[in-house]
């Protein structure tokens, strides 16, 4: 049954993955991107990792998607063409990307089904799925926990202060 | 199979009676809301259908469903009929855990249920929260789709709020969180029990008061009312989003409105104001024994919070006047945003301090 589940949910996401990149209006590109969030949602819920559904749902679908949008919406009114370009240079890069991912298939291919076995099947823990994660986050990992939000922190005053070009200009008032 | 067939028997006829209760809603919400803008501003409403209008949301209903759906030329008709769909989609999927009564358990046929939710799943207000933020794809698709720049610009503007709203929203109940230690609506609700200090609105050690006005005010702004419906500002916009939609297409957006304007007051009585739990300790029917039907009597104390928030909405929209677009962002992120931390901080260290001191 969790195979089934799991090769549902794959599947749509590989297909919806090809699909971002294919399709030619680039409003159909987002929502085939919504698609693909859902479903990896769906993967999550059966992890039993309910709560990184949640905020997969909640912080992708219901958030950076809809930035995605709101920039599509206004800008590729007038340059439709110019995201529609490939040089050959990417199809150098591409060929070593699949190269580099066939042998890598090629020397785990075997071990790759046990992986996902083992991850599926795994029980839930005693506590909930939230608390799970916020004991780990704030004992195993609070080092890069931390160290993660300070590199958002940083992002964050980067794009205050790119926003601002007339910050030192202006006369403060 | 037989156990299978009839869990599922059962709870789809859960769903059905809540999405059913859930219109009904709408619909005497539709004639509520002008009746009381009527009362308030000294008119009288709707008169002519039915005795004092009363019919007045079939007469609604049946005109719109008889209305001439058009499809604007140029616009993307794929995308312009699924957008009230998907407006109207995560409006209705977050009852699913909303607990209207007590956390009875009942057996039928060998199996027990719980009568007054659907599922109570460990996430509950997340899995609201989460399905409440694809609302706003409804509204952005619609605008775009319509090929219209009013309807774009409407779509754009609400995508905007609804993002910035839902961040103070997510925030304001992270204080209730942290008082009751659990993300499911129903133990939140049930920590609430035995009078309303206990309700998190009010309880010690750090009453959730202000957490309750940010969320209140961000609710209003998710659901694009009056002071926040900018969206639809018909001086600017002339409709917003669904200034191209009519009939059914138009009816979908407008019971997503409401519903939604349901859920989160629903969501509100069960996180702030103790859910179903009367603001007494146990219930007056048990008192005087009748201790099978208390239910009644909770389910009326949930559905009386819930029309309270809702006669709220109808209030402001009385009351205040539209925000320009910039006091609007400026409001949400300069006053509501600092107040909602400042919340959550105040919340841990009280929680901390008397766990410590038990």
């Amino acid at each position: 049954m969790a195979y089934v589940f799991f090769g549902y949910f794959a599947g749509v996401i590989a297909l919806t993955a090809v699909l971002v990149v294919a399709l030619r209006n680039p409003v159909y590109s987002a929502l085939a991107l919504l698609v693909m969030f859902f479903h990896v949602a769906g993967l999550y819920i059966t992890l039993h990792a309910e709560f990184l559904f949640a905020v997969q749902l909640m912080v992708y679908a219901g958030a950076i998607l809809i930035f995605y949008l709101f920039a599509v919406m206004f800008l590729t009114e007038k340059t439709p063409d110019r995201y529609h370009m490939q040089s050959w240079g990417s199809l150098l890069i591409g060929g070593a990307i699949i190269v580099e991912i066939a042998v890598l298939v090629g020397q785990h291919g075997v071990s790759f089904g046990s992986t996902v076995e083992r991850t599926a099947l795994s029980s839930p823990s005693e506590e909930g799925n939230t608390e799970a994660i916020g004991h780990l986050l704030y004992t195993s990992y609070l080092f890069p926990f931390e160290v993660a939000s300070l590199i958002l922190l940083v992002a964050m005053i980067g794009a205050i202060v790119l926003s601002k070009k007339d910050l030192s200009e202006s006369p403060p008032s | 199979m037989t156990e299978l067939g009839l869990r599922v028997a059962i709870t789809l006829t859960q769903i059905s009676v809540i999405v059913g209760i859930v219109i009904i809603t709408v619909l005497l919400l539709t004639l509520a809301e002008r009746k009381v803008l009527g009362w308030m501003q000294d008119r009288m409403g709707p008169m002519e259908v039915g005795p004092y209008g009363s019919l007045q949301p079939f007469a609604d209903a049946i005109k719109l469903f008889f209305k001439e759906d058009i499809v604007p030329a140029g616009a993307n008709k794929f995308l312009f009929t699924a957008a009230p769909l998907l407006a109207l989609i995560p409006a209705f999927i977050g009852f699913a855990v909303i607990p209207w009564g007590p956390d009875l358990t009942w057996e039928f046929g060998g199996l027990s249920i719980k009568p007054f939710v659907i599922s109570d799943i460990n996430i509950g207000i997340l899995y609201i929260l989460a399905f409440a933020s694809l609302g706003a794809y409804g509204i952005i698709l619609g605008g775009w789709a319509s090929n219209s720049k009013y309807s774009l610009l409407g779509g754009l503007r609400s995508a905007a709020q609804i993002i910035s709203y839902e961040l103070n929203v997510g925030l304001a109940i992270v204080g209730v969180l942290i008082l009751s230690g659990s993300l499911s609506l129903v133990h939140i609700t049930n920590a609430q029990a035995g009078g309303f200090w206990n309700w998190n609105a009010f309880a010690f050690p750090a009453p959730q008061i202000f957490a309750l006005v940010v969320y209140v005010i961000s609710t209003v702004a998710e659901t694009n009312r009056v002071p926040f419906d900018l969206p639809e500002a018909e001086s600017e916009l002339v409709a917003g989003f669904f200034t191209e939609y009519s009939g059914l297409r138009f009816a979908f957006f407008y019971l997503a409105e409401y519903a939604n304007m349901v859920l989160v007051s629903c969501v509100a009585s069960a996180m702030f104001l103790g859910g179903w739990n009367a603001p007494y300790p146990g219930t007056l029917l048990s008192l005087i024994g009748l201790p099978s039907l208390a239910w009644i009597e909770n389910t009326m104390w949930f559905a009386f919070k819930t029309y309270s928030f809702l006669f709220l909405f109808f209030w402001l929209r009385a009351t205040l006047p539209r925000l320009r677009y910039d006091q609007l962002m400026r409001f949400g992120w300069k006053v509501l945003l600092p107040i909602a931390l400042a919340n959550i901080v105040v919340t841990s260290i009280a929680v901390f301090i008397a766990q410590q001191l038990k």
